[in-house]
């Protein structure tokens, strides 16, 4: 008994009425959904500014955390969301100003070339399991580290040329290098190199992987995390040490905090706007504008480090000349991004780094859109116009291939506009696109002539990972003996003002030789409810930590 | 039954546990061999994707400590001997046991494919009957569209759109979680409105054709009410090629999670799948591709088994190396 499915055609014309209604029903389904925003707008009155003590503050996060070990990478941005709520740092870098201020650490003094770096830590600090915070706990966390290298994927690159810790007392140590780095303070305000018990340092890293074994000294501790689904956080009572960029410097306001993981933009947003949750993360461009006119209130932050932007790969073809690179500087038309793929939230880029990276200065003038001189350059290069409007020079066509990823929504819209600003300036664009892992091999194999991307840290030494020829983070080598010298002498000195100077330097030369056309500062977007307050980003535009929030009076 | 009958019956067993387990090798050899080859930086997948600055010799000991630098067939050969026992290795991205990542994300996709199983088989044969049983011609007609378009709805959009009813405008089911049956409503729908469309299309097109059959007649002949001729005579041979793609129906839900646990925030196989393929989390995909395979060759298994039961000749007739022919039934 054969029953041959019907044929296409007979079931698009059979079901098209059904169709037509669905999508109608669809259109009056959302159609609805404003007029429970503004019904919800109108039941939230004035709050009263004064901080409440108590329930529980809902999270939705974009990604599941994968794992809780803040020495391996997890899912990125997320599980440190999570993480930096049960451990703590050394320092902490202010989100305000860019500056390393004190945290478990009370003070600091580092020797001349940035090698050893002496801390005192603060007193009476305990971790949630009652051990007391100790210099030989310190020590003990960053030799698990270097023991752990190639497990601690996360944590060890923050602690390159690392040779031991030594402790003078309970209070005093010293973190020796083997080579300067002065970019060692902004590592050590990160939840990578953050403080552990001793109890989780004893544990092999697969039984710190599910975060129930880890201890840290943190304002909430771990109750429990569901994988894919939710991590529910409770406050520590007795917590006291938050550092001075928050008001509340002692115990969280909240009791628990309820991180829920929703992977779909839409239902994060719908969750926010019905009132189901009081915070979402990852708020998506086309998300902003409802929830703006929703009068939900959105924390804004640029993320510091490498811009997006394009990278050209110059050792071979029509990019290793420098006038086809800079060319690409003014070819984009940044504004045009802005409008047609982001919102005025995300800013132009201004510089390699974003501007509220530590060693940004502003660029902006020859980041403008120009596309007559960009013309001008190609010309000198000797690419003259040819066929279908693609410039030409000895037969060959000036057509480039651009690798990017979607780790962020818009990067299709944005690499396609890009796309068509090149075309008019007569360079042909194919666009390339994977997972991380395939772009990473497509790249290795020499088959990529520009790469979009990013790279976030608040610290100018963001420039060393992405530009430097000693770098293994990326197989696209500049081989500048110049830059190079600039990207080792920023990590020469822990004085940050010498530090910024280079940093600047290292950029203008970056932008000279057209190694990086920046476009746009990828920007995080938190968006909450009218009566929750107090969630801030940290200086690395990740969740900062939720000792100040608290869910007012509706 | 005889003797000869039931050595048929213990070959025909018998043959179809030894597909089974070849089709379960297969399955593991060439999943293995595709993913070990797909391009793909397998140390940046365990260092986190992000462009991480390691030493060389850093990038090495990772590799050993993975087994990355062993030549493939030792690989493989490691990999099938403790796959036997269970164990499908570590993680790239959650460093975690990939046997109880899996094992742990089994149980919430059987509850949301359970009862959209259940959904699928309520709708799908009560569409089939209502459908050969409608007086109307345009309510028949009518009906009988509904399958196509079930196929047609992308489960993402569905699953969007309950959750904008039921969730946000009229908060009847949560949007989110797993936390017990009114969690599953709404996913164990969206995943049973293609599956309900399959069920109902075979269906309907096999009622149609048993009541058609001369048998059919001969039971009304006989005096039989409608119901009586449906349900009892042309529904059995109509249920039949509905058995057959119990596989595909098992198969789609399976699938549907994929889609149906990210729209509405689950844990489940659906969901791990997702992450695994687009992290390359080799071991974990692995893991997923046998786990798929157990599930497949275990449902065909079952309908193998019970087809003797519900109609001996297949056996029989096998055996004798004769043309299958039907013989209608319930005359």
């Amino acid at each position: 008994m054969k029953t041959p499915p019907p044929p296409a055609r007979r079931i698009i014309r059979r079901a098209a009425p059904l169709i037509a209604v669905g999508i109608a029903v669809a259109l009056a389904v959302t159609g609805c959904s404003p007029s429970a925003k503004s019904g919800s707008a109108a039941s939230a009155t004035a709050d009263s500014s004064k901080p409440v003590s108590g329930g529980t503050l809902t999270f939705s996060l974009d990604n599941d955390p994968i794992n809780l070990n803040p020495r391996i990478p997890g899912s990125g941005n997320d599980t440190l969301y999570v993480e930096r709520q049960l451990v703590d740092s050394l320092v902490e870098q202010d989100p305000a100003t860019g500056k390393i201020i004190p945290w478990l650490a009370e003070s600091w003094t580092v020797n001349a070339d940035a090698t050893a770096y002496t801390f005192t830590l603060r007193k009476g600090v305990t971790f949630s399991d009652g051990t007391p915070l100790t210099a030989a706990v310190v020590k003990q966390n960053f030799d698990d580290i270097a023991q752990n290298a190639t497990q601690a994927t996360n944590a060890i690159t923050q602690l390159a040329g690392y040779t031991g810790t030594s402790v003078k007392d309970d209070q005093t140590f010293t973190v020796s290098f083997s080579k300067p780095d002065g970019a060692f303070l902004n590592a050590a305000s990160s939840v990578a190199l953050g403080i552990l018990a001793p109890s989780t340092l004893a544990l092999p890293y697969p039984q710190r992987a599910d975060g129930s074994k880890v201890v840290g000294s943190g304002p909430f501790v771990l109750e429990r995390y569901t994988p894919n689904t939710s991590v529910v956080l409770k406050r520590r009572s007795g917590y006291a040490w938050a550092p001075k960029d928050y008001g509340n410097r002692a115990a969280a306001y909240v009791d628990k905090v309820q991180f829920t993981i929703v992977p779909e933009a839409g239902v994060r947003t719908g969750s926010l706007t019905s009132g189901q949750v009081d915070v979402i993360g990852g708020v998506l461009p086309q998300d902003i504008q409802s929830l703006k006119s929703a009068k939900l209130p959105l924390v804004i932050r640029s993320n510091p480090g490498i811009t997006f932007g394009l990278t050209p790969f110059i050792g071979s073809g029509p990019l290793a000349d420098q006038d086809v690179r800079r060319a690409l500087l003014t070819a984009v038309d940044r504004k045009q991004i802005q409008r047609s793929a982001l919102t005025p939230e995300f800013k132009v880029a201004t510089n390699v780094l974003a501007a509220n990276t530590p060693g940004w200065a502003d660029q902006g003038k020859q980041l403008g859109y120009d596309p007559a001189a960009s013309k001008k350059l190609l010309d000198k290069a000797g690419w003259k116009v040819g066929a279908g409007g693609i410039r030409e020079k000895d037969g060959q066509k000036l057509q480039l291939t651009l690798g990017w990823i979607s780790n962020f929504n818009p990067n299709q819209s944005i690499v396609q506009i890009i796309q068509q600003e090149l075309k008019a300036v007569g360079v042909g664009v194919t666009l390339w696109s994977g997972t991380v892992p395939q772009l990473l091999a497509q790249e290795a194999s020499g088959k990529l002539d520009l790469l979009y991307g990013n790279l976030s840290r608040a610290d100018g030494d963001v420039l060393r990972t992405q530009f430097s020829s000693a770098t293994t983070a990326t197989t696209n080598k500049f081989d500048d003996a110049e830059l190079d010298q600039l990207l080792t002498a920023q990590l020469g000195t822990a004085d940050q003002s010498k530090r910024n100077k280079i940093a600047q330097q290292a950029q203008e030369r970056i932008l000279q030789l057209g190694y990086d056309v920046p476009i746009v500062e990828l920007t995080t977007v938190l968006g909450t409810q009218r009566n929750v307050h107090g969630v801030v980003l940290g200086a690395d535009s990740r969740l900062g930590l939720l000792v100040d929030a608290y869910v007012g009076k509706k | 039954m005889s003797n000869e009958q039931g050595s048929g019956l213990a070959r025909y067993v018998l043959g179809r546990l030894a597909q089974a387990a070849f089709v379960l090798w297969a399955a593991y050899t060439l999943s293995f061999l595709i993913l070990w080859s797909l391009p793909g930086n397998i140390i940046a997948n365990i260092t986190g994707g992000q462009a991480t600055d390691l030493t060389k010799e850093q990038i090495s000991k990772i590799e050993s400590t993975w087994g990355l630098d062993d030549p493939l067939w030792l690989r493989y050969l490691n990999s099938l001997g403790r796959a036997l026992h269970g164990d499908f290795g570590i993680s790239f991205a959650t460093q975690q046991p990939v046997s109880r990542l899996v094992a742990q994300s089994i149980p919430p996709t059987v509850a949301i494919a359970g009862l959209g199983f259940l959904f699928a088989l309520v709708f799908g044969v009560g569409i089939a009957l209502a459908a050969t049983r409608a007086r109307w011609r345009w309510l028949s007609g009518l009906l009988l569209a509904l399958p196509p378009l079930g196929v047609a709805i992308p489960s993402f959009w569905l699953g969007l759109l309950l959750i904008q009813f039921f969730s946000f405008a009229i908060p009847i089911f949560p949007s989110t979680g797993n936390d017990g049956f009114v969690s599953a409503v709404l996913p164990a729908i969206t995943l049973a409105v293609p599956t309900s469309a399959l069920i109902a299309q075979l269906l309907a097109s096999g009622l149609q054709q048993a009541l058609a059959q001369p048998y059919a007649d001969t039971a009304r002949a006989k005096g039989a009410s409608a119901s009586r001729v449906q349900l009892r005579h042309a529904f059995r041979n109509a249920v039949l090629p509905a058995l057959t793609v119990s596989g595909l129906v098992v198969g789609g839900l399976l699938a549907g999670s994929v889609v149906t646990e990210t729209v509405f925030s689950r844990n489940g196989i659906g969901r791990v799948t997702a992450s695994a393929v687009s992290a390359q989390d080799v071991p974990v995909v692995q893991a997923v591709v046998v786990f798929a395979s157990v599930v497949f060759v275990l449902v065909n298994l079952i309908v193998d088994l019970v087809y003797p039961l519900l109609d001996p000749r297949i056996v029989t007739v096998r055996r004798r190396r004769l043309p299958v022919t039907p013989i209608p039934e319930g005359v």
